[in-house]
Order: structure tokens, then C-alpha cells, then sequence
């Protein structure tokens, strides 16, 4: 991997103030661009998947840490050894573990984070299925107009109560 | 001597908490009327109490007196007053204050504002919120307090945070905390009705307004919240998926199912249990909230476990209040009697629908935001829920309930015939189509799920108007009769109106950023030229400005518009003298609704300077939207029939000037 590490150059004094390491901004830089377009645009699609590891959920398309940019250089580097998307992914684990990806992977133990939507729907959708069954089961029109009636009256009551 | 005395009373609002705690609930309990009604005057008195020793922590502030440990971790001589006075909750011990300053706020609006409320759930309401503010002062005075001295006092303090001294600091927190706290007003009343056992239509009457005014603030604080982080961070994200965000948006999500479920309850009976669950569900996650946040344990577990004092004191609040409120649900919820039948094709039907939805969005939301935290816990082993499982997750629960908003309002209760309703929404479906196709025909090299999207959005926007267009009569009477029907239509039905138009142009907002952002990223040196969507913009070189507490380098950029007007942009970057700490400063230029949006990155190695410039079409209505859903809010809320009592004297006056149309 080309750590392209590099020192600042002098600066004028206007500029001195420009060189440190701003916590946060938008971080791809020029010089670490593809000239290949649609390269350049997979690069950057897969960098805000990738977590920038010692920032707090940044990716590494939006953290300037200088870790992120050795992965930003990294994710472009084995994308011009021609690597797919999935195996510049795969490599990234093999190296940092899963903790790299924003989006977990779907495994046995990312089951249940997969499911909770799916899961909570259909429980949503049980439940309402089962209450109007019990509900139709219980009682026809005539129970339910009594009831009605019974908290109208108590509702006039609390009403009447305040009053 | 005012930090002891700000201390005192910090301390006797806790003794008057614990007073308040008590004696209503026993009068509510006894039938006692004496006690019962010293229940107002106690709220009141724990908030002057608060008020005073926040006070007390301002002045502290403002006059740098960097004795107490907190100005002098958060504060600075030099900094602005604004800052100064802000700088009081920029930080945890302050934070917490204010959290509880709110709390007490609240109390004290249901002692004044609340009379219409029966006198024993009344008690029983403010014993509860007694209790939320017992605990979350012994929090405060036990391992988070901000009166603590500092000897000898240094001469000076080391600043707040650079990324808080904003005007943001000064309206988003308030705001927040007004949201997420308020829900304990109708976490209280869910409380205080299941030991009553009172539960009925009245109830959800009475919780309504409070629920509305604490999702109105909870709406604009994560709107601010968000347009902050915008300008503020320097690449003009404006959601990020962050656990902190979410720890607010849950909250906010359950919250709007809650106002949707208690107008079932309100006007049917319906959904009693699942309206008391999911007002103690939704408090539970601002408590949630305020652990994640407060404890530590999102920066790493570890950290936690490290320092868990503060950690385990909120776990403990958390598990008293949310334990305590599902036991005494579970005890009195088997015993409720349901309410109004109702057809799946009805309002009800709609409501429910739409609860189901926001409902899984929360539980979504929670579960990814908690995910790595149990993970980590359990097993050990670190993993990272981020922006694209969100996103991939949240968003396609979003379109169903989107494309069934315009349909809800027009289903009547009870049964509905779904045929009309669709009749009505036709002119508007036929609109949004062709929206869609002349989108797609006019920009064929974008994905056509941008087309969809604006498309959904327009369904949306004009949707929101239906139930109006069509109480009003408008095309089928005359109109000078449907102008007049327009004026008598109740509040509430045009705060329902705004609050989904909100929807639908924050809708088209994200739609049109994400999808048809430009973004260009280049090194300039004085002279050089470069362009973004058409906008030319030319670097002229950088001037030092220094500020009260900082200096800064200005970049002075000339912008040239498409149309050939010119006008100066001044992105900057900044560097804090008493932190040593950087910040970049955005320079965005509001065009239509749309925003240029240019800062500075790194010095490249050649000496040349990054400059990053983007496009962003339509951005500000994400914020636009989220005004008009405030709005939506507050109309609601001024709506007279909110107020039982004042609504029977109206009712009778209405039944005098006009018979029909009474109210939905």
C-alpha cells in the first residue's frame, strides 16, 4: 500500500492557519482522485459504507482523519487492481473486521438488526389480525352499542364533574 | 455566594419534589381535596426553585467566575456574551439543569393551565412528574453538579467547545428538551390514569394539546438541529443517521404515532390500551435518549465501563420509570374494556395503519441504534449500523404510509366507502402523474426513482389539501358558499392540512438534493477560476480576520451566476486560540430554494488550497417542510375545542349560528 504520506510545504503566513486537520468536513481530495470516472464514482460510493474507524460514525467519504484518506487511497488502490466492489469490501474486513462497514453484513448474528423491521411489521399486523378477531368473535353490533351508551354516561359524568 | 445559594435552592427543589411526589398522589389516593390541591402551588414552587438555581448557574457564567469547576471547563473571558450565557447547557452538568429546569416548566404550565383537568388526576399528574424530577435532581446534586468550586479559582477558563459557540447552541437545545420533555407530561397523564384507572375519551382529550406542544418543539429542535449541523460541519449533510440524532428522532417518531392513536381515542375510543402503551413508550425514549447521550456509552462501551457512576444512575432511572410504568400498565390494561367498533376500511383503519408503520420505524431505528451497543456487550465483537442501513431499512417504510396520507383524512370513522374517497383524490393522482412523467422527461440522464419521488411528493402536497378542497366544496358549490365554508372549517382540520404539506416538501427537498446535487472538489491559487451547476466562481486569495476568541483565514471568492450576476462568498477556516482548535466555516449562498454551498478543505501539497463547492437544489425545503409541520402543529393547537370545557360552551353557541359540519 503507497502511503502517500506527505509533508506540508512552507506556506505563506496567511495560509498557516489552513494547514491543520479540521475534526470534520468533506474529505476527498483532489490529488487522491481517479482520472477514470466511473472508477472515481464507484470509489466514492463504496466510501460512505466504509467507516473511518477512529471517528465517530463518519464514513470515510465524509471524516478528513488521516486514516480515512489512507483507506480512501486504499478502496481506489485495489479498485485499479480491478477488484469488484464486494471483494474490495471483503478485503477491508479481512484487514479492520467488520467494524468497517456502515451497512452490517446480513449473517446469523446480524439476524435479528435485519429483521427488526420485518419482524416488527408482521408482529404489528398479527396483532391487529388477532384483536379484530376477538373483537368479531365476541360480540355482535347489539353488545357494542350497549357499551357505548354505558361510557357516554360516564364520560358526561366526568364531564359534569369538572364543571 | 450566589453559587451557594443557586446550590440551596437546587437542593430545596429537590425537597420540594419529594413533597410534591407525595402529598397529591395520597390526597388523589384518600379523596383528600386539602392535599390534593397543594399539588399546583408545590409544582410551582419546585420550578421557581429550579429556575432560580439555573439562574444562578447563568450569572455565574456571565460574570466568568471560574471558581466553579463547570465555567471554568466551558467558558472563556473572551468569548461573546451570547456564548457566554448559551455555554450554561453546552455542557453536561448544565445540560442537565436546563433538562430539568423544563421538566419543572411543565409542572408549572399544568398548575396554571390545567384546571379543566379533574382535581384527582390532576394530583395524581403532578406527583408523577414529582417523581421524574426527584430523580433527575438526585442525578444532578449526587454526580453531576454544576455548583461544584474549583480552589484556587484560575485565572482562566478553557472555552467552550468552538462547534457550539453558534447561534444553533442558543435555540436547538431548548427547543429539544422542550420536545423530548414534554412527552412527560403525557407519560404522566398515562401513569396518572391507570392509578386512577380513569380511562377514557376525556382523557385523550385532555393529553392532546400537550402531546401537540411538546411534538411541535420536538419537530423544530431536530429541524434546527439538523439545518445546524448543516452549515456548521462543513460538507452540508443534514441527516447523518447518528445515534445521538436518532436518540431525538425515535422520540419523535413515536411521539407523532401518539397524536395520531389519541385522536382514535379521542373520538372513538378506540385504542385505549395501545395509546396509554405508547405514551409511556414514547417518554421511555427520551429517557432512552438522555442515557445514550449523557452516560457516555455511545462513544464506546467501554468508556462506559470505565466511568459508569453517571452511566448507571440514569440506567437506574430508566429502569424505574419505564419498569414501573409497563408493571402498572400490565396490572390495569387487561381490565380496560375496548372502544368503538370500526371496520378496517375507516379512519380508524387509516390511523391504525399509519401507527403499525411509525411504530416499526421506531422500533427500526432503536434496534440499529442499540444494535452495536448489545453486540459489543454480549459478545464482544464490534460492528458499525451506519447511514446505508438506515437508509436502506427506514426509507421503504416511509412510501407506504406516504402514499396512503392523502387517502386517511377523507375515510369517514367508522366505515368508509373507499370508492368516494378515491373519486375525490383523482384530479389530484392525475397531477402527480403527470409531475412524475414530465420530471422523467425532462431529466433523462437521472435515475427515475427521482421522477417517483417528486412525483410522491406532489401526491403528497396537493393530497394534504383534500379533506379542505372537499369540505369546502370547492368546484361543486358556489364560491362564495364554499369561501364561507372555508372559514368555519375548524383548526385542526388546517393543521392537519399543513403538518402533511410539510411532509410532502421536505419530501421533495431530500428528493431533489439527493438526487440532483452537483458537487466539485478542486485546488485553487489566487486566480484560478472553477465551476459548479453553472456557477463560476474565482478564488482571489485569503485575508486574516481575527474575531474575539479566534482568528481566521477568509477565503474571498467572486461567484458568477449562470445569468451573469455577480456576488462574493467567504468560506473560512478558523482556529479557536483557547482550544487550539480548528473549525471550518461555510459560505452559503441561498438562491431560490436552492443553496451554493462552498468550503474549504486541507492545503494540498502543492501549496494550493482545497476548495469544495456544491450545488444543492431545493435543500432548504427539507427546513421549509419542517416549518410548515410546526406551523400545522401550532394551528392545531389554537384550535378552541382542544380545551374541554371551553368546547361544550362552543358546541352550544355553534348548534345557535350554524347546524351543519360539525367536526372530524
Amino acid at each position: 500500500m503507497p502511503l502517500r504520506e506527505r509533508i506540508l510545504p512552507l506556506l505563506g503566513a496567511a495560509l498557516i492557519g489552513l494547514a491543520v486537520l479540521s475534526p470534520a468536513a468533506h474529505a476527498v481530495n483532489p490529488d487522491e482522485m481517479l482520472d477514470d470516472p466511473v472508477l472515481e464514482h464507484r470509489a466514492r460510493e463504496l466510501s460512505s459504507e466504509i467507516r473511518c474507524m477512529k471517528c465517530q460514525n463518519q464514513s470515510i467519504d465524509d471524516s478528513d482523519a488521516e486514516l480515512a484518506r489512507d483507506l480512501r487511497i486504499l478502496v481506489r488502490d485495489r479498485l485499479q487492481a480491478g477488484d469488484s466492489d464486494r471483494q474490495v469490501l471483503d478485503y477491508l474486513v479481512d484487514r479492520y473486521g467488520e467494524f468497517v462497514l456502515l451497512k452490517p453484513r446480513f449473517s446469523l448474528a446480524n439476524l435479528l438488526l435485519w429483521l427488526a423491521p420485518v419482524a416488527s411489521l408482521l408482529g404489528g399486523a398479527l396483532a391487529i389480525w388477532r384483536y379484530a378477531r376477538n373483537r368479531r368473535g365476541a360480540g355482535g353490533e347489539a353488545a357494542v352499542a350497549e357499551l357505548t351508551t354505558e361510557e357516554h354516561a360516564k364520560l358526561t359524568k366526568i364531564l359534569d364533574e369538572r364543571d | 455566594m450566589i453559587n451557594e445559594l443557586g446550590h440551596f435552592a437546587l437542593v430545596l427543589a429537590l425537597a420540594l419534589a419529594l413533597v410534591q411526589g407525595a402529598l397529591p398522589a395520597i390526597g388523589a389516593a384518600r379523596g383528600d381535596n386539602r392535599l390534593m390541591a397543594m399539588g399546583p402551588s408545590l409544582a410551582l414552587g419546585t420550578f421557581v426553585f429550579i429556575a432560580l438555581a439555573f439562574g444562578a448557574l447563568t450569572a455565574a457564567y456571565v460574570t466568568s467566575d471560574f471558581s466553579l469547576v463547570n465555567v471554568w471547563e466551558n467558558s472563556h473571558s473572551a468569548k461573546p456574551m451570547l456564548f457566554k450565557v448559551t455555554g450554561v447547557w453546552g455542557n453536561h452538568e448544565g445540560s442537565m439543569l436546563l433538562w430539568v429546569l423544563i421538566l419543572s416548566l411543565f409542572g408549572a404550565m399544568i398548575a396554571l393551565f390545567g384546571s379543566n383537568i379533574p382535581p384527582d388526576l390532576r394530583a395524581n399528574v403532578l406527583s408523577v412528574q414529582g417523581w421524574i424530577a426527584i430523580a433527575f435532581l438526585l442525578f444532578i446534586l449526587l454526580t453531576s453538579n454544576p455548583f461544584e468550586r474549583l480552589d484556587p479559582a484560575p485565572f482562566e477558563g478553557n472555552d467552550l467547545n468552538p462547534v457550539l459557540q453558534d447561534i444553533g447552541l442558543a435555540i436547538h437545545p431548548p427547543m429539544l428538551y422542550l420536545g423530548y420533555v414534554g412527552f412527560s407530561v403525557t407519560f404522566s397523564f398515562a401513569a396518572a390514569a391507570m392509578i386512577s384507572g380513569r380511562i377514557d375519551s376525556a382523557w385523550a382529550r385532555w393529553v392532546r394539546p400537550w402531546a401537540l406542544a411538546a411534538w411541535l418543539f420536538l419537530t423544530a429542535g431536530i429541524a434546527m438541529g439538523s439545518y445546524w449541523a448543516y452549515y456548521e460541519l462543513g460538507w452540508g449533510g443534514w441527516w447523518f443517521w447518528d445515534p445521538v440524532e436518532n436518540a431525538s428522532f425515535i422520540p419523535w417518531l413515536a411521539g407523532t404515532a401518539l397524536l395520531h392513536s389519541a385522536l382514535v381515542m379521542e373520538k372513538r375510543e378506540a385504542l385505549k390500551i395501545w395509546t396509554i402503551l405508547l405514551a409511556i413508550i414514547t417518554f421511555s425514549m427520551s429517557l432512552l435518549g438522555t442515557f445514550l447521550v449523557r452516560s457516555g456509552v455511545l462513544t464506546s462501551v467501554h468508556a462506559f465501563a470505565n466511568d459508569p457512576e453517571r452511566g448507571i444512575f440514569i440506567l437506574m432511572i430508566l429502569i424505574v420509570f419505564i419498569g414501573g410504568s409497563l408493571t402498572l400498565f400490565a396490572i390495569r390494561a387487561p381490565a380496560l374494556k375496548a372502544g368503538g367498533l370500526f371496520q378496517p376500511i375507516s379512519r380508524e383503519g387509516a390511523l391504525v395503519f399509519n401507527n403499525v408503520f411509525l411504530a416499526t420505524a421506531a422500533a427500526t431505528v432503536l434496534t440499529g441504534t442499540l444494535y452495536p451497543l448489545a453486540m459489543e456487550a454480549l459478545t464482544g465483537a464490534k460492528i458499525s449500523v451506519g447511514a446505508p442501513f438506515f437508509n436502506i431499512t427506514f426509507g421503504p417504510l416511509m412510501i407506504p404510509l406516504l402514499l396512503l396520507m392523502p387517502l386517511g383524512p377523507l375515510l369517514s370513522w367508522k366505515r368508509a366507502d373507499l370508492y368516494p374517497a378515491l373519486q375525490r383524490l383523482f384530479w389530484i393522482a392525475a397531477l402527480a402523474l403527470i409531475v412524475t412523467l414530465a420530471v422523467a422527461a425532462l431529466t433523462t440522464d437521472q435515475p427515475v426513482l427521482a421522477a417517483l419521488g417528486i412525483g410522491l411528493a406532489a401526491w403528497v402536497m396537493l393530497g394534504a389539501f383534500a379533506e379542505i378542497w372537499t369540505r369546502a366544496g370547492i368546484g361543486r358549490t358556489a364560491p362564495a358558499t364554499s369561501l364561507s365554508r372555508l372559514g368555519g372549517l375548524p383548526r385542526t382540520l388546517w393543521g392537519t392540512a399543513l403538518g402533511h404539506f410539510g411532509i410532502g416538501v421536505l419530501l421533495l427537498g431530500v428528493v431533489c438534493v439527493s438526487a440532483f446535487e452537483r458537487e466539485t472538489v478542486t485546488e485553487m491559487q489566487p486566480g484560478d477560476t472553477a465551476s459548479v451547476a453553472g456557477y463560476r466562481f474565482a478564488f482571489e486569495g485569503v485575508l486574516p480576520v481575527s474575531g474575539p476568541n479566534y482568528s481566521e483565514q477568509v477565503a474571498q471568492l467572486s461567484v458568477t451566476s449562470p445569468w451573469g450576476n455577480v456576488f462574493a462568498m467567504r468560506p473560512a477556516k478558523r482556529i479557536y486560540q483557547a482550544r487550539n482548535m480548528p473549525t471550518t466555516e461555510a459560505a452559503i449562498e441561498t438562491i431560490g430554494f436552492s443553496q451554493l454551498y462552498i468550503s474549504l478543505g486541507d492545503v494540498a501539497a502543492d501549496g494550493k488550497l482545497v476548495v469544495r463547492a456544491w450545488w444543492k437544489p431545493q435543500v432548504t425545503l427539507i427546513w421549509i417542510g419542517a416549518i410548515f409541520m410546526v406551523l400545522g402543529g401550532a394551528v392545531s393547537l389554537s384550535d378552541r375545542r382542544l380545551r374541554v370545557g371551553i368546547a361544550e360552551r362552543a358546541k352550544s353557541r355553534r348548534k345557535q349560528a350554524e347546524p351543519a359540519d360539525a367536526s372530524a
